[in-house]
């Protein structure tokens, strides 16, 4: 049985231009950036260009980019950084309600704190509407977070018109750009965001980096403190190696993006079809039009279908997908993405999988995994 | 050995030494083995940890030490609905249910099995001391052979058309042997204690767990003569023949809870562990079960148990016209409980149970114990 994986959404393999570079890294230099002989300065080279290509990649400034953990804590430091470091001007931070957990949960954190949060709803395809954005904001309002791409459905919220409308307002404004980071030309300058997350393992790099990017002079309080690596921000000796695996990754993207998006269209729509010519019941959650949606994230609601057995099911046949997010006890939680679109009552809620592609899947795959459903189909419904 | 390697069981993993060592059996027989975790309860930590994560996270690594794959289900709206909502009425109505019998009717050998069966296996294992084996072309179901351990009594309401696809590796071992299996093989769980009670109450206080859903109503302590001889926390935290908790001093033997009396809200007591009141001489089932082939329109003999953990007596089983069946007891038994199980054996064959709603004595109901 080939496997075949279709959660890129989740994270991705690495590429083998960036596990060439990162064993490069580890032959050539080990050393600790902050040191102030030659061992750290080579370290420290590397890491200043690193930072300037995250910097390119989004039309940021070289001094606004803070090297983090990964996505959750990059989201993590903006979010609480930005509300204490605002809080004697406002307690009020708008979200929305179709946001990832590591954006939802410090957001119901600075809750009990007693700040005071506004979860915007969203339509039935996923998308905020810009005029309850204006309505919800208040005088006292901080912080405005509202996320570039959807990861359960792959939506682009109205990132422009938001940036534009805040900053008319001078209310900071944070993206979490994790989904976008791949597909998406991103210019913070033009989009008038003023931080925004990013992550190295959605785009073929390693785990455990990611980055910040801080429009300069914006007031952010860091959360850890150590020793004042990231200009402050982000105490903690850098993840060198990690770091120039997530270089060789953003040169990568921006060198092939055009050719992986038109890969990713082909595959989603090679996926429908292959569906359709085997008479597949579905729906598609969210809009699949290319202004509102990326390529590389196809959620479809499968009528009459348990989710825990279809995951189940597709796994055993080897088909790597996903739902919205397994308890810790292992079972599937309802996706709070559709329940914000569909209503705590829709069936999608408990009939709906995720598959998301990536630059290893190939169009025959896209068969087989059409395959494989009408095979699961045909034999759960002889069973019943 | 013949290939299995394309007959799929899917193994029922708790998280606990038994399943863990079923699933390990089955993977050396060659079986394509597929750990499924049960999430049947939702309920946090003082740490506002699901309290189910530690289970499925040993679950992960005995299957991991396996490579197995494994998943998780969730029947908690099932298990509430048919399980737990059973529980409280059963308590409700005075009597003394008997949740693992239930689980095993509507979660584990219904809902379960069916979606093991939604995955393509070809049998449901579990690690229960049971065994199925085949005796003149019909799958019966025999007690496990550790005597100590066997869990037949708990299994007596599957339905029998359904043993062909289960399978108990454990039945033909004791529990020793499969604590040193565990070791053996460094299993993640070989140490793990073995859960006790309730699966839903777990390792906390029993009354305190029942006043979350319950009223409780308290009310006298009478002797089955009349005289007071105290108070009662509500009828609900007592269970025929009990002698814990009742606080009754002065001289004598001691005393035991002997009946209850709903209407009253009374909690009958007597002295003495072998005093009259508690023994009866037979029992009314209803919600009767069988695992043998049979129309059992006739009285027949056979042995029975009527609690879990005790020897099995003899007795006489007369089935009556409305499904129901009387059962006559050889010598009288002591503390039948209404709602708990009766179930029938022929030797080491498992032949079906009910549900105690009455007991008797010289053929008269025994009220108290009604």
């Amino acid at each position: 049985m080939k496997r075949i994986y279709l959660d890129h959404a989740a994270t991705t393999p690495i590429h083998p231009d960036v596990k060439e570079a990162m064993h490069q890294v580890m032959d050539e230099s080990f050393g600790n950036p902050s040191s102030i002989h030659h061992f750290g300065r080579e370290s420290r080279k590397r890491l200043d260009e690193a930072r300037m290509t995250m910097a390119n990649s989004i039309n940021g400034h070289y001094e606004s980019i803070i090297f983090t953990s990964g996505g959750t804590e990059a989201n993590n430091l903006a979010i609480f950084g930005t509300a204490y470091a605002n809080q004697d001007q406002g307690n009020h931070i708008i979200t929305t309600q179709i946001e990832h957990h590591a954006v939802l949960h410090p957001c119901e954190q600075l809750e009990k704190e007693g700040f005071d949060v506004t979860y915007l709803p969203v339509d039935e395809n996923g998308l905020v509407d810009i005029m309850d954005v204006k309505h919800a904001l208040r005088k006292d309002t901080i912080l405005v977070t509202i996320m570039f791409v959807n990861n359960e459905i792959g939506m682009k919220q109205p990132i422009q018109m938001i940036g534009n409308l805040l900053r008319s307002k001078g209310i900071p404004f944070h993206t979490d750009a994790v989904q976008a980071y791949g597909v998406e030309e991103i210019d913070v300058e033009e989009l008038k965001i003023d931080l925004l997350t990013a992550s190295s393992h959605k785009i073929y790099g390693p785990k455990g980096i990611g980055f910040l990017y801080k429009r300069d002079g914006l007031n952010l309080i860091q959360r850890q403190y150590g020793g004042e690596q990231e200009r402050t921000f982000r105490s903690g000796t850098e993840n060198t190696l990690a770091i120039q695996g997530f270089k060789k990754a953003v040169e990568v993207l921006q060198q092939e993006r055009d050719e992986r998006i038109q890969h990713y269209e082909r595959l989603s729509e090679q996926l429908i079809q292959a569906l359709n010519n085997r008479q597949i019941d579905y729906a598609i959650n969210g809009d699949l039009s290319k202004e509102c949606h990326v390529p590389n994230i196809l959620n479809l609601s499968f009528e009459g279908m348990d989710v825990e057995i279809f995951l189940t099911n597709l796994d055993l046949s080897g088909v790597a997908v996903s739902s919205g997010s397994a308890c810790t006890a292992g079972s599937i939680d309802p996706s709070h993405v559709l329940k914000a679109m569909y209503g705590e009552d829709s069936p999608r809620l408990r009939n709906s999988v995720r598959f998301s592609f990536g630059m290893d899947n190939t169009e025959e795959e896209m068969e087989q995994v059409a395959d494989r459903i009408e095979n699961i189909m045909n034999r759960l419904a002889m069973n019943n | 050995m013949s290939d299995r390697s394309n007959i799929r069981v899917v193994v029922g993993m708790s998280g606990g030494v038994d399943s863990s060592v079923t699933a390990l059996l089955l993977k050396q027989q060659g079986y394509d083995v597929v750990g499924i975790f049960m999430k049947n309860w939702d309920d946090t930590d003082e740490f506002g940890v699901c309290t189910a994560t530690k289970d499925y996270e040993d679950v992960v690594r005995v299957c991991n030490q396996l490579d197995i794959p494994y998943y998780a289900v969730n029947f908690e709206k099932q298990y509430w609905d048919k399980v737990f909502t059973y529980f409280l009425d059963e308590y409700k109505a005075g009597r003394t249910p008997n949740p693992d019998v239930m689980c095993n009717k509507e979660i584990k050998f219904k809902a379960f099995l069916d979606h093991a069966m939604s995955l393509g296996a070809d049998y449901l294992a579990t690690g229960h001391y049971a065994q199925v084996e085949e005796r003149d072309g019909q799958h019966v179901m025999l007690k496990g052979i550790d005597e100590n351990k066997d869990q037949t009594y708990f299994l007596n309401q599957i339905p029998k058309d359904i043993l062909p696809r289960i399978m108990f590796p454990l039945g033909g071992m004791d529990k020793k042997e499969v604590r040193e299996i565990a070791k053996e093989h460094d299993l993640a769980t070989a140490t793990k204690k073995d859960s006790t009670g309730i699966c839903f109450i777990g390792e906390r206080n029993f009354k305190e767990f029942l006043s979350e859903y319950l009223p409780a109503q308290p009310g006298e302590m009478r002797s089955l003569q009349g005289e007071v001889k105290g108070k009662h926390d509500g009828l609900m935290y007592y269970t025929i023949g009990q002698r814990q908790g009742l606080g009754i001093g002065g001289s004598g033997e001691p005393w035991f809870v002997v009946g209850k009396n709903l209407e009253d809200n009374v909690l009958y007591v007597g002295q003495g562990y072998n005093q009259d009141a508690l023994y009866a001489d037979g029992l009314e089932a209803s919600e009767l079960n069988w695992l043998v082939e049979g129309d059992f329109t006739e009285s027949f003999r056979c042995t029975a148990k009527f609690r879990y953990r005790q020897e099995v007596t003899p007795v006489t089983v007369e089935p009556k016209n409305d499904g129901t069946v009387m059962v006559h007891f050889d010598e009288e038994q002591r503390a039948i409980t209404p709602g708990q199980a009766v179930v029938f054996y022929d030797e080491d064959v498992c032949l079906g149970g009910g549900t105690i709603d009455r007991v008797f004595k010289n053929e008269q109901t025994v009220k108290h114990l009604a």
